[in-house]
């Protein structure tokens, strides 16, 4: 087990460098720069001059090679310098955001969670009876809805209906309070938009399980826990769902690493100050720096994710613990 | 008999408060209460010196005071300046308009408690107008007439110009000239701004968090006795333009200073009634098409007269400002400014005139004459709605009435200053001039092959003559005339670039904010030291 787990640590190392090595390139070859965009991008005149000192005291005059190895000294180090638009320190940026987008993320996985797998579970014990048919409507349903339109939707029925029933419309508050700060102002924020992304997130899981599950059930050692007369509930417990639970894992850890980096429009629908609206505006404003750090940190999740899926397969399965 | 005694009192007392209503102002201004209001863009950093973006104005101008400013209850005028940190009236010049002696009023103090004079206005405009070297000044081409800013004692400040020129005052009364005290300057550098804030403006920070808000509060030491009204203030940033018309909707913000398309405005007023307000005006800001004189066949004048005399701005005027953030028709200078062009005079302008069956007709001989009658070619545009996009379509359709056939390349922002600066790789594009204060003298330089912000790739000594000598006239007069021949030039005679509508602002807030007016841009008239809440 200890050697799984050090070459699944190892095989990361290649992985960060290829990612640090593609986005620093990919960056450069985008057309545009910080300076330009900042000074004259207002429509105001602003001297050439000024642009120029700009561009100097970004370091955006330096060879490329140093500002590569500027950017990987400082990911090896945690110091990823300072943002090229606010000039704040980028982990103190990225930190405000991260607590929010971590929050976010958790919920909507509860959500999912919660919808998903005794829905994906009864789907598949009742198949092709109306019960399977709901809940396959109801799951494609969320597949179907962008969740960023389903908060539009969420922001606008608050509005409508707080406006008809009690006069004054009534819409969720868009600035982030910390749940250790003020949890009630905290939740009343954050629901919505793990209700709008959880659904679709459980859909997903729904459907994989529901799959999953069906295809367990057929298996012959689940026949022969049967024939010895083991009560149904043990049978779908103990044996089915478990082994289900394998693809149904892998779905829920590579959906939780995506809410961490990839709510770009949610975030924006409701006004939610984390890693997606910071990750859109980075790349709008051309400031390389938080871009590159931000998608470190991105493939840092998924990479991490994968390693935990991995550790949660050899601990659902001995099969892979034991190779 | 008791009865018709209180009746009687009552009565007495309904009609002194109607009568003590009828005398006393309309709506007293009510003290107190936060001011939440949302931006649709970011901080780059604190220093207004340096930036160039409303994203950074609207929170953060409220900590500082100017020398001189747009007259807070009258900013729709172009040309009324009152006095901030100064007192008396904005100095007219002496010595032929070379010399102007600002009078600094006393007792004015930093929110950290140094008392302000004219020796930290002298070293903020200092910064302004000759940074040291590796310092950046976003505006120091506004101050090439100063040849010295000098402080004789706490209360004077002079500025000596080389020639006089009537840009100066316009420029002094920017909004991004903030205050910053001497000592900081001296003590912490030249860089300390960009993330400190130290002012004498009506509200002292409070917080900001990066992407999410920055507050103030009221400083009770303001110089403006009686102001602010407000006991402070939160800016919330929030990107998307219809969350921002959510929140006020909502009442999470109860204004948004930059202004809402036509469409949001209606859904508002429909919505919430008389719980709202509108406020509109003309806007400081146009889109331009900038062809590139260096791309055959638009080094040819008479394609692009064609491409200007095919707009029906007069037309488009009507039917784009309901659905568009654009609306009056105008040439180069500010449309209600006195150096801009009077609707006779516009429409004597290639692409102006009211016959526009006529100027199509012009429009089809030019290029018939120059042999592309049917041209086609790309227009580049930038990746924003509102309302590029939008005029964009537009321009493509009125091209189409002349046999033009053009399509449209979108880009997003970093890309599509990258075309315009760097690479120049375009046919024809749309450009931008968007400015603070009004300052026609200024501001129509962009027509000038060169200046660093324009696109079009030509040089005409003409119009480079004829600037130098309308920005060095004192004399309003002569600066209109030039003007006038300046823009024959630019837009009829060479046609270099052509403006298509100027913007149109509007500002639908909470019915509650009282005392803000609306100014030509959204750049000014935002030290919220007059604003109050009816709540």
């Amino acid at each position: 087990m200890y050697k799984y787990m050090a070459k699944r640590l190892l095989l990361m190392i290649p992985t960060l460098f290829g990612a640090a090595v593609l986005i620093f390139l990919l960056l450069r070859l985008i057309p545009g720069d910080v300076c330009e965009l900042r000074l004259a991008g207002t429509g105001n005149y602003v001297d050439q001059e000024a642009i120029d000192i700009c561009r100097e005291n970004l370091g955006m005059n330096d060879a490329k090679i140093v500002q590569f190895i500027d950017f990987i000294v400082g990911f090896v180090t945690f110091d990823f310098g300072e943002s090229m638009w606010t000039g704040k320190a980028i982990t103190y940026e990225i930190g405000l955001r991260f607590q929010l987008s971590l929050q976010v993320a958790i919920m909507a996985t509860v959500v999912a969670v919660i919808i998903a797998i005794p829905l994906g579970a009864i789907s598949a014990l009742k198949q092709n009876t109306w019960v399977d048919y709901v809940v396959r409507t109801f799951s494609i349903a969320g597949i179907a809805m962008p969740s960023f339109w389903l908060g539009i939707l969420i922001i606008l029925g608050l509005l409508i209906y707080s406006q008809a029933w009690f006069g004054e419309a009534w819409m969720p508050p868009i600035e982030y309070v910390s749940p250790f700060e003020d949890l009630g102002q905290n939740l009343l924020q954050l629901i919505w938009p793990a209700v709008a992304t959880g659904y679709r997130y459980s859909a997903v899981a729904t459907r994989m399980t529901r799959s999953a599950l069906l295809e367990v059930l057929r298996e012959d050692y689940i026949r022969t826990a049967r024939a010895k007369g083991l009560m149904e509930k043990l049978v779908i417990n103990r044996h089915a769902l478990k082994n289900a639970m394998l693809p149904v894992v892998t779905i829920i850890g590579i959906e939780f690493a995506f809410l961490m980096g990839g709510l770009v429009v949610t975030e924006q629908v409701f006004n939610l100050n984390g890693l997606g609206k910071l990750f859109v505006e980075s790349v709008l404003n051309a400031d390389y720096t938080m871009t590159q750090a931000l998608v470190m940190l991105v493939v840092a999740i998924f990479v991490l994710t994968n390693f935990v899926i991995d550790l949660f397969y050899a601990w659902l399965d001995p099969r892979i613990r034991y190779s | 008999m008791k009865m018709t005694y209180t009746k009687l009192a009552i009565s007495a007392a309904v009609g002194v408060g109607v009568a003590m209503a009828a005398f006393s102002p309309a709506q007293a201004i009510k003290k107190g209460g936060i001011l939440n209001f949302v931006v649709g863009s970011k901080i780059p950093s604190y220093d207004a010196h340096i930036e160039t973006t409303f994203g950074m104005i609207h929170p953060i101008k409220p900590f500082y005071s100017t020398l001189i400013r747009v007259n807070p209850e009258n900013p729709s005028s172009p040309t009324d300046f009152v006095c901030d940190v100064c007192e008396g009236d904005v100095p007219k010049g002496e010595e032929g308009g070379t010399l102007f002696k600002f009078k600094i009023r006393k007792g004015i103090k930093f929110h950290d408690g140094t008392p302000m004079t004219a020796r930290d206005v002298k070293a903020s405009f200092d910064k302004v107008v000759f940074p040291p070297k590796g310092i950046p000044s976003a505006r120091k081409a506004y101050f090439k007439a100063v040849s010295s800013i000098t402080a004789p004692d706490d209360t004077t400040l002079i500025f000596k110009l080389s020639f006089p020129t009537g840009t100066f005052i316009p420029a002094v009364a920017m909004p991004f000239n903030f205050i910053y005290a001497k000592k900081d300057l001296d003590k912490h550098g030249y860089t300390w701004h960009k993330k400190n804030v130290n002012g004498t403006g009506p509200f002292k920070f409070v917080e900001h968090q990066p992407g999410s808000f920055v507050s103030g509060k009221k400083f009770a030491g303001y110089h403006h006795k009686g102001q602010p009204y407000l006991d402070g203030f939160k800016a919330i940033a929030a990107p998307k333009m219809s969350l921002r018309m959510q929140a006020i909707r909502g009442n999470r913000a109860a204004i948004e200073f930059r202004g809402f398309p036509p469409k949001a405005r209606d859904d508002l007023v429909k919505a919430l009634g008389d719980k709202i307000t509108v406020q509109e005006s003309d806007w400081n800001c146009f889109l331009m098409v900038t062809p590139n004189h260096k791309v055959k066949p638009f080094d040819d004048p008479r394609v692009r007269k064609a491409l200007t005399l095919a707009v029906d701005r007069w037309g488009g005027s009507k039917y784009l400002s309901r659905i568009a953030i654009v609306k009056t028709v105008g040439g180069i200078a500010f449309p209600s400014h006195p150096l801009a062009a009077t609707k006779d005079e516009l429409t004597k302008i290639h692409g102006y005139g009211t016959d526009i069956k006529a100027s199509r007709a012009l429009a089809k001989k030019l290029l018939a004459d120059a042999g592309h009658s049917n041209l086609s070619f790309v227009l580049h545009n930038r990746g924003v709605d509102q309302p590029y996009k939008i005029v964009g379509t537009w321009l493509i359709d009125q091209w189409k009435k002349v046999g033009l056939k053009v399509k449209q390349r979108v880009q997003p922002s970093p890309a599509f200053y990258a075309t315009l600066r760097k690479k120049k790789d375009f046919e024809v594009s749309i450009d931008f001039n968007c400015q603070s204060i009004v300052n026609p003298l200024a501001d129509v330089s962009k027509w000038l092959g060169s200046a660093g912000n324009n696109y079009a790739g030509f040089e005409d000594p003409v119009l480079e003559k004829m600037f130098l000598k309308m920005t060095k006239s004192a004399d309003p007069k002569e600066q209109r005339k030039i003007m006038r021949k300046y823009e024959t030039r630019a837009l009829h005679e060479t046609a270099s670039s052509a403006v298509t509508l100027w913007w149109y602002k509007i500002n639908p807030h909470r019915s509650y904010v009282k005392g803000w007016k609306i100014a030509p841009s959204h750049y000014l008239n935002q030290t919220l030291d007059n604003i109050w809440l009816d709540k």
